[in-house]
C-alpha cells in the first residue's frame, strides 16, 4: 500500500465551505459546516449513521441544496443558477453506494454517454478514453456487457471509471463499499488507492478505517450534523480528543 | 472412524435420464401431469372435436352468390339437404368495399390504398433499426402525404400546414441559444399555433390560386369503415405518445405553472367520458369559434381522441417514471447532464420500457 505522506497536496483551494447550514423541513441536518479542501487532499469522512456525512458530500455537487452559507467548488459558487451547477457537476465526479449505473446501456455506453453529450467529445475519442479507464480499473473485457451481468465489485469499478471519463478534478465517494461483499471490497479499495496515488482530490464517506489509515491525509468525524473532530489519520486513530470520537472508534475498531 | 472428508476429484456434469428429456417429458409435464390435468386435456380435445364438427359443414356449405337471404337458404337446402346450416357470404361479397372504404368514390379507391401501403414504409424505420435512416423522411412527411391522398384538394393545404412545424423548428433554433430548451420549446409551439391560426389559410389559398395543383377533393362525410377507423387510430396513436410523454414530464415538473396546466388537462380529460367531449366539442365549438370557421368533423374527432389517449398515456408513463430508482436521476445529474438530456438518454428509455404493456393497452382501449 502507498505511503500517504508521499502524496502531494498543493496550496490551491479546491472546495471551500463556509458557515453552511441545511435543513430537511424543520430538521437541522448540517450545522455550521466550515471546511477547506485543497487540491490533492484525500479526506475520509466518518461518523455514525444519520450524522449528515452523505448529505454533506451531496451538497458539494448540489444533489442536495443548502439553505445558508457558501459552497465554492473550483472557484464557482453553488447557487440556484443551473449553468453553474452543471459546470460544477462536470468537474466533480461522484460514486454512489448503489453504483447507479444505467441498466439499459452497455458498460461502454455508460462510460461514453456524458463525455459525448456534456463535453461534446467525438464518439471514437470518447470510446478510447473509456477503454483506457476500463483497463485502469482492470475490466476492459466487460465493455460490451450490461451492468446487470457484472458483480457488485465490478459494477462499482465501472461506476468509478464512468466518473473518471469526465476527467473530473475532484471525486466524491458516498459509501462506495457499503453494498459489497467482503471479497469485492478490496478490489474497489485498490482502485481508489491507485486513484489517490495519482493525485486525485478525493472526499470519501466510508467506514473502511484501513483505507483511511493508508490513504487519507485527513479524517473528519461527524456527529449530529456537525464536524466533531478532524485530524491526520495517525493522530485521529491513536489519540482521539473528543469523547464522542473515542466512543465511535471503540465501537467500530473493538471487534 | 473419523467424520472428516476431503474431495479429491470434482463431480462432472452429466446429461439427465431419458424420461427427463424430449417429447415424452413435454407431454407428461404439459398434458398429463396428473389425473385432473389428464381429464382437462381429454375434455378439451372433445370440445375441439364438437366445435369443428359444427363449423366445418357451415363453412363448406357457404354460398357466395345470391340476391337475398331467402334465396341463399334455398340454395343451401337444395345442395346439402333439409336442416343443413351454411354461411351466407353474398352480402359480404356485395358490400366488402363499403366495409373498407365507406362511401369513398369507387374510382378513387387507389388513393387510400396507396396511402395504406405507404403507411408501412413510414412505420418501418421506426420499428426496425436495420431499415436505412433516410426512410425517416418518409415518416416525417407521411401525415401530409396521407392527408393529400385521402382528402385530395389543393396540394398546398398539407404543405403549408407542415410548414407550421418548420416555423416551430426555426423559432426553436433561433431562441434556444438565448432562452434554454424549455422556454424555446414553448415559444416554438406558440409560433406554430400562430402560424396555423392566422397565416396558414391565407398562404395556402394564395398558393393554390397561383399554382393550382391538386387531386379531386373528397369530403370527410364520404369516409367510413376500416379506412376511417385506421385514419383516426393511426393519427391518434402517433400524436398522443409524444403529447402524453410531455404531459407526464410536465406533471412531474418543479415549475408550478407547467405542473398545474398538465394536472388540470389530464384530470379534466380523464374525468369526462369521450362521448361527452365529442358532443360538447360539436356543440360548443360552433358557438365559440368565429362564424365561418368550420372545423372538419373527422379532424375534430381526431383531435379529441388524441387528447383523450394522451391524458391516459400521461398517467401510464408517470407510473413508469415513478418506478425508476432515484439513483438514476442522481447519477444523471451528477454527470452534469441537463434536464432534457437526462430525460431523453437516461430516464425515458427506462420509464417507457417499464410502461410498454400499459401503453399498448391504452392504445387498444382508446383507439
Amino acid at each position: 500500500m502507498a505511503e500517504a505522506s508521499k502524496m502531494h497536496v498543493s496550496d490551491e483551494v479546491a472546495i471551500q465551505i463556509q458557515d453552511m447550514n441545511k435543513w430537511y423541513g424543520t430538521f437541522h441536518v448540517l450545522r455550521d459546516i466550515n471546511m477547506t479542501v485543497r487540491s490533492g487532499e484525500r479526506i475520509v469522512i466518518c461518523g455514525p449513521s444519520g450524522s449528515g456525512k452523505s448529505t454533506l458530500i451531496r451538497c458539494i455537487n448540489r444533489l442536495e441544496e443548502h439553505q445558508q452559507g457558501q459552497i465554492v467548488v473550483d472557484g464557482i459558487e453553488l447557487t440556484s443558477d443551473i449553468k453553474n451547477i452543471d459546470k460544477v457537476r462536470s468537474e466533480v465526479g461522484m460514486v454512489f453506494q448503489h453504483f447507479n449505473l444505467f441498466p439499459h446501456l452497455t458498460i461502454l455506453e455508460n462510460l461514453t454517454l456524458a463525455p459525448i453529450w456534456v463535453r461534446k467529445v467525438p464518439k471514437r475519442e470518447a470510446e478510447e478514453t473509456a477503454m483506457y479507464f476500463l483497463e485502469k480499473v482492470k475490466i476492459p473485457e466487460q465493455a460490451k456487457k450490461y451492468p446487470g451481468q457484472l458483480s457488485g465489485g465490478q459494477q462499482q469499478r465501472v461506476a468509478i471509471a464512468r466518473s473518471l471519463c469526465m476527467k473530473p478534478r475532484i471525486m466524491l465517494f458516498d459509501e462506495p463499499t457499503s453494498a459489497l461483499d467482503p471479497e469485492m471490497i478490496k478490489e474497489v479499495l485498490d482502485t481508489m488507492i491507485q486513484l489517490a496515488e495519482e493525485g486525485m482530490t478525493m472526499i470519501c464517506v466510508t467506514h473502511e478505517m484501513g483505507f483511511a489509515q493508508a490513504v487519507a491525509n485527513r479524517v473528519i468525524f461527524m456527529d449530529q450534523g456537525q464536524i466533531v473532530e478532524q485530524n491526520e489519520p495517525k493522530e485521529f486513530f491513536s489519540n482521539p480528543k473528543s469523547d464522542r470520537t473515542k466512543l465511535f472508534l471503540s465501537q467500530i475498531l473493538g471487534h | 472412524m473419523s467424520d472428516s472428508f476431503v474431495r479429491i476429484e470434482m463431480v462432472p456434469a452429466k446429461a439427465p435420464p431419458l424420461s427427463e428429456r424430449g417429447l415424452l417429458k413435454w407431454l407428461r409435464e404439459n398434458l398429463f401431469a396428473g389425473p385432473f390435468n389428464t381429464i382437462l386435456t381429454l375434455a378439451t380435445l372433445y370440445a375441439l372435436f364438437l366445435l369443428l364438427r359444427n363449423v366445418i359443414p357451415w363453412l363448406a356449405n357457404g354460398v357466395w352468390y345470391a340476391d337475398n337471404l331467402q334465396e341463399c337458404r334455398d340454395i343451401i337446402t337444395a345442395y346439402a339437404g333439409e336442416g343443413a346450416t351454411g354461411a351466407c357470404w353474398a352480402m359480404i361479397r356485395e358490400r366488402w368495399n363499403q366495409f373498407i372504404f365507406g362511401l369513398y368514390p369507387q374510382d378513387l379507391y387507389w388513393r387510400p390504398a396507396v396511402a395504406f401501403v405507404l403507411l408501412f414504409g413510414a412505420i418501418a424505420p421506426v420499428l426496425f433499426p436495420k431499415v436505412p435512416r433516410q426512410m425517416l423522411w418518409l415518416t416525417l412527411f407521411y401525415p401530409a402525404i396521407a392527408f393529400f391522398l385521402i382528402w385530395g384538394g389543393s396540394i398546398w393545404t398539407p404543405i403549408v400546414a407542415m410548414l407550421g412545424f418548420g416555423v416551430m423548428m426555426l423559432a426553436y433554433r433561433v431562441l434556444v441559444g438565448f432562452t434554454g430548451v424549455t422556454v424555446a420549446g414553448v415559444l416554438g409551439v406558440l409560433a406554430a399555433v400562430l402560424w396555423w391560426l392566422f397565416a396558414d389559410a391565407a398562404v395556402a389559398e394564395g398558393l393554390a390560386r397561383a399554382l393550382p395543383i391538386g387531386l379531386e377533393s373528397v369530403g370527410s362525410d364520404e369516409l367510413g369503415g376500416f379506412l376511417l377507423a385506421l385514419v383516426i387510430g393511426v393519427t391518434a396513436i402517433a400524436f398522443s405518445l409524444p403529447l402524453g410523454i410531455l404531459l407526464a414530464l410536465g406533471r412531474q415538473s418543479d415549475l408550478p405553472v407547467i405542473k398545474m396546466i398538465c394536472v388540470g388537462f389530464i384530470e379534466l380529460i380523464r374525468g369526462v367520458p369521450l362521448i361527452t367531449l365529442l358532443f360538447t366539442a360539436s356543440l360548443l365549438l360552433g358557438y365559440f369559434l368565429p362564424s365561418g370557421t368550420n372545423l372538419d368533423t373527422v379532424l375534430r374527432v381526431i383531435i379529441l381522441v388524441t387528447f383523450f389517449a394522451a391524458a391516459y398515456l400521461a398517467e401510464v408513463i408517470r407510473g413508469g417514471l415513478a418506478a425508476l430508482p432515484r439513483g438514476q436521476y442522481e447519477a444523471a445529474d451528477a454527470l452534469g447532464l441537463d434536464y432534457w438530456r437526462a430525460q431523453r438518454l437516461i430516464i425515458l428509455p427506462q420509464a417507457l420500457k417499464i410502461s410498454i404493456p400499459a401503453i399498448v393497452s391504452t392504445f387498444i382501449n382508446r383507439s
